[in-house]
């Protein structure tokens, strides 16, 4: 290939008040290709994106060299660098909700675009932001461009996002986790969308992601990046199969593997009946109350001890919801057994007292835990709550326990969670949880905020704790991979709807679903077998 | 790490950093020691300016007029009544047989000084050092008692509508829905009374004094901060560690005060500077208008009411306007500083200044750290 290059790092160095975040990183982007950027959170991937196109704050020190399309960036000043950003390069950002502005519309912020960098005005801008809108395959071009922003789903802002990063046909698109924040199935369409516009344009993309399932499919070339500093470049292919540096080993490892152990017992621990859940719409003064929202139709489910329930979906389909309704932490209709107590039936203190039987470990390790209180009083307070008569020495000892079972030593009791990282503090609500002695924990989505190594190490710790206590697990991801090292049986849920469930293995292996099979296609997992 | 394990232990690592943003601005933590020292002055009023000795010797014995009321008599008088110190005849037996010492300002609030100089309101000299009002009272004596007695009013009024405010606020956040709703509305028709009227019809039923202004003030004062300490429960009552709190099976009650409350202090401490400085305003205009303490207290509006009655001497209005003034800047500064330390956009911009990588343990030499730790000692 001799294809013209875009982008040319040389010995790219960032750094903030002193500290270098990235180390003598050295890449290129040609057009028509897409080169990934790998690596963990806080490898330095977006910020040296970020820094090569001059978007970091004005104290931030740059060295080595920046050519875009032959011109030196280095050499720039502030004019030719607006000239520069959204007319030969187009960003896309990770949150759709936050980079488009909700006080104008679509086409008035794409019209925007065109008229800084094209001088398009009137008629011929709207005509051309609705050739872009089509461009990206929305529905009803005409109409959107009059939509709001908080009119869009998710995945609709994203493609407005790519339509004002296309608008002035960029040389280099530079997409930092474009499909971070969306759905599986809607992650695949924007790729495919950006791949084809790529080859359409010729552009040159530079992906920022953590996500290797994406790189393996959507990226000619990958760099992986640690702690600033470069490990690998080369074809996907080639380090994908035959990864040179021992970090790029240990990413490709870092897939959850294995299998939960078998669960024989058959006692059932928690069983539910017709449960659904419905919130009222929001009544007009004057007006009839509209139907309710039906976010969990009725469905009956059941968990054995020591068995674990794997419940998948996107957002949105409702399994959150059904877990905080069995929890009853939601209302909810329906009959709700836990270990043959009707928990439906209990309120007040006597639901409080089951509780200690039912815990829940939240998806976001940074907002679960209450930024105020030292990590003793986090894992203690439940079991000051239901063991009042234990004296001190006693709760500390089950405390110090109960860290160590999680994997945390005990010097960590008197430290505040802003200390800790993520995984650390998914231990700590985990700890939390456990020393209740529940017989069951929820687990909503507890490794979808985590780095993949992270992950692993908590699914291992996961399974672990559940061999040892006989806990069982209600376990909810959107991750496909994770579930399967997790769950003994799978239920799929869409829209608030049981479209399928089963044995784990047979339900991966032979999806009878349609929905199902394009979940496990947008996770890689398909193709695997 | 920098810190001692005992002081951790006692605040949390998010109030030492407001702490140090708090102390960063310096015309906030300047105006907070001004203040403090100024109101620690005014809690010894008596020992400042009285018209009563310190302490006494007389005849070989030793007397404490400021605590012990003693009958002229014992000092050679012939009324069985109080002994006043400033009588030139009691004034004479006692220097001649003892001798006395006197506060720097040798006035009360309420003592009227007949051997004037000049015909009351007298201007400044070294007798009355700014001045005596209208009926020869000493200015200076007044505006000590006055400002202690604005500010622990002031006080008691913020405890007290803090108390209330969080109560109510809490409790409709917390449970949202219906007892959020009925509450909404029955504060909105509670706030709908008009205060100032009803103090003022007040005045003419009952002799208003301290309390009864306290009272009624308190039931109007608390409605400001229902709204906010509302929103903040609304808002936490929703977070994650809050319902893994409620999934543990806490109370509420507990749930409330170890997990929610807070959180919306936050919100709430940075409003009570300005409930302060209000409550003092609305005191000084209530007796202003003469429908607040009663005739003979010391207090700056009825300064005020005399400055605008005595335009010929102008030292009673400059007074009243000089410490009201300095009392409300201090206030509004250090309420500014409170807001922008726990404001969390400051913090964040404060702790990029400082430190770019604040994860796992705390960064080795971190000089504002070392500094803020000598300043302890």
């Amino acid at each position: 290939m001799n294809a013209e290059t875009i982008l040319e790092l040389q010995d790219l160095t960032i750094a903030f008040g002193g500290e270098p975040v990235v180390e003598r990183l050295s890449l290129r982007v040609d057009a028509g290709e897409t080169l990934a950027l790998v690596g963990e959170s806080g490898s330095g991937k977006s910020v040296s994106a970020l820094g090569a196109m001059g978007l970091l704050p004005a104290d931030t020190r740059i060295g080595g060299t920046r050519h875009m399309a032959g011109h030196d960036l280095g050499a720039l000043n502030a004019r030719e660098w607006q000239r520069l950003r959204g007319n030969q390069v187009g960003f896309i950002f990770q949150e759709p909700m936050t980079s488009l502005n909700p006080l104008h519309t679509v086409g008035k912020q794409i019209g925007e675009m065109l008229r800084l960098h094209r001088g398009l005005r009137g008629r011929e801008a709207r005509r051309e932001a609705r050739e872009l809108l089509e461009q990206v395959r929305l529905p009803r071009p005409e109409e959107l461009l009059d939509a709001w922003p908080h009119q869009l789903s998710g995945g609709q802002r994203q493609r407005v996002m790519i339509a004002m990063a296309i608008a002035n046909r960029p040389r280099l698109l530079i997409a930092d986790e474009p499909t971070t924040a969306l759905d599986v199935t809607v992650q695949q369409e924007i790729l495919h969308l950006l791949r084809d516009l790529q080859a359409r344009h010729g552009m040159a993309m530079l992906l920022i992601t953590h996500d290797l399932n994406l790189v393996r499919r959507h990226a000619d070339r990958v760099c992986v990046l640690y702690r600033g500093r470069e490990q690998e470049t080369g074809p996907v292919q080639r380090v994908f199969e035959a990864p040179e540096s021992d970090y790029t080993r240990t990413l490709l490892a870092a897939e959850p593997d294995g299998r939960p152990a078998p669960c024989h017992a058959a006692t059932t621990l928690l069983e539910a009946r017709d449960v659904g859940v419905t919130f009222a719409r929001p009544k007009r003064l004057l007006a009839k109350r509209p139907p309710d929202f039906v976010a969990v139709k009725p469905l009956d489910l059941h968990l054995a001890r020591g068995e674990t329930l794997g419940i998948v979906g996107e957002s949105g389909s409702g399994k959150t919801t059904l877990a905080m309704g069995m929890l009853r932490l939601n209302a909810a209709r329906g009959e709700i057994r836990l270990d043959g107590t009707r928990l439906d039936a209990l309120s007040g203190k006597a639901l409080r007292r089951q509780r200690r039987r039912a815990q829940i470990v939240f998806q976001d390790p940074y907002g679960s835990l209450s930024p105020r209180m030292p990590v003793f009083d986090i894992v203690s307070e439940g079991l000051r709550y239901h063991h009042p008569h234990l004296g001190d020495d006693e709760v500390r000892e089950r405390v110090v326990t109960t860290l160590r079972e999680v994997g945390l030593p005990e010097d960590v009791v008197s430290r505040y969670p802003h200390e800790f990282s993520g995984g650390q503090r998914q231990r700590i609500a985990v700890a939390r949880a456990i020393i209740l002695e529940p017989d069951l924990v929820v687990l909503d989505e507890p490794t979808s905020a985590l780095d993949r190594t992270v992950q692993k190490q908590l699914v291992v710790l996961l399974r672990d704790l559940q061999a040892r206590h006989g806990l069982s697990y209600l376990f909810i991801s959107h991750d496909l991979s994770v579930v399967r090292a997790m769950a003994h049986r799978v239920l799929v849920m869409k829209d608030g709807e049981v479209v399928e469930q089963g044995d784990c293995e047979q339900v991966l292996h032979a999806p009878s679903s349609d929905y199902t099979r394009a979940l496990l296609g947008a996770a890689g997992l398909l193709s695997a077998r | 790490m920098a810190t001692s394990p005992a002081r951790k232990s006692r605040l949390s690592p998010i109030t030492r950093r407001r702490l140090r943003i708090f102390r960063g601005n310096r015309r906030a933590w300047i105006s907070f020691w001004c203040f403090l020292a100024l109101f620690t002055l005014s809690l010894g009023a008596e020992l400042i300016a009285n018209d009563k000795p310190l302490v006494m010797h007389y005849q070989g014995h030793w007397y404490a007029p400021l605590l012990v009321d003693y009958p002229e008599t014992e000092f050679g008088g012939f009324l069985p009544t109080t002994a006043d110190y400033r009588d030139p005849f009691v004034a004479e037996e006692i220097e001649a047989h003892g001798w006395m010492l006197w506060p720097p300002i040798p006035f009360a609030f309420d003592t009227l000084d007949q051997q004037l100089s000049h015909p009351a309101p007298s201007p400044p000299d070294a007798r009355h050092w700014l001045g005596t009002d209208d009926q020869g009272r000493d200015v200076l004596a007044r505006v000590i008692y006055g400002f202690r007695l604005s500010v622990l009013f002031a006080l008691a009024l913020t405890v007290g509508s803090l108390l209330l405010g969080v109560l109510f606020g809490g409790i409709q956040g917390y449970f949202g829905g219906k007892v959020d709703l009925i509450g909404q509305r029955l504060s909105e028709i509670w706030s709908g009374l008009p205060m100032l009227f009803l103090l003022i019809i007040l005045a003419s039923l009952v002799e208003p004094n301290i309390w009864w202004l306290l009272g009624i003030m308190l039931l109007f004062s608390w409605l400001g901060l229902v709204d906010i300490v509302r929103a903040e429960f609304l808002r936490a009552r929703n977070l994650e560690y809050v319902r893994a709190a409620r999934a543990m099976g806490l109370p509420p009650h507990l749930i409330m005060w170890r997990h929610v409350l807070p959180n919306a202090m936050v919100a709430t401490l940075t409003f009570i500077p300005f409930l302060f400085t209000g409550a003092i305003t609305t005191l000084t205009a209530l007796d202003f208008l003469g429908f607040g303490l009663p005739p003979g207290s010391p207090s700056l509006g009825e300064l005020v009411a005399q400055g605008k009655n005595n335009l010929q001497a102008p030292w009673l209005g400059i007074t009243a306007f000089v410490s009201l003034s300095l009392m409300l800047s201090l206030l509004v500064f250090i309420g500014e500083g409170l807001r922008d330390a726990f404001d969390p956009r400051h913090i964040e911009h404060a702790e990029r200044a400082q430190v770019p990588i604040p994860q796992s343990e705390a960064p080795p030499h971190d000089p504002a750290a070392e500094r803020e730790h000598v300043d302890e000692r």
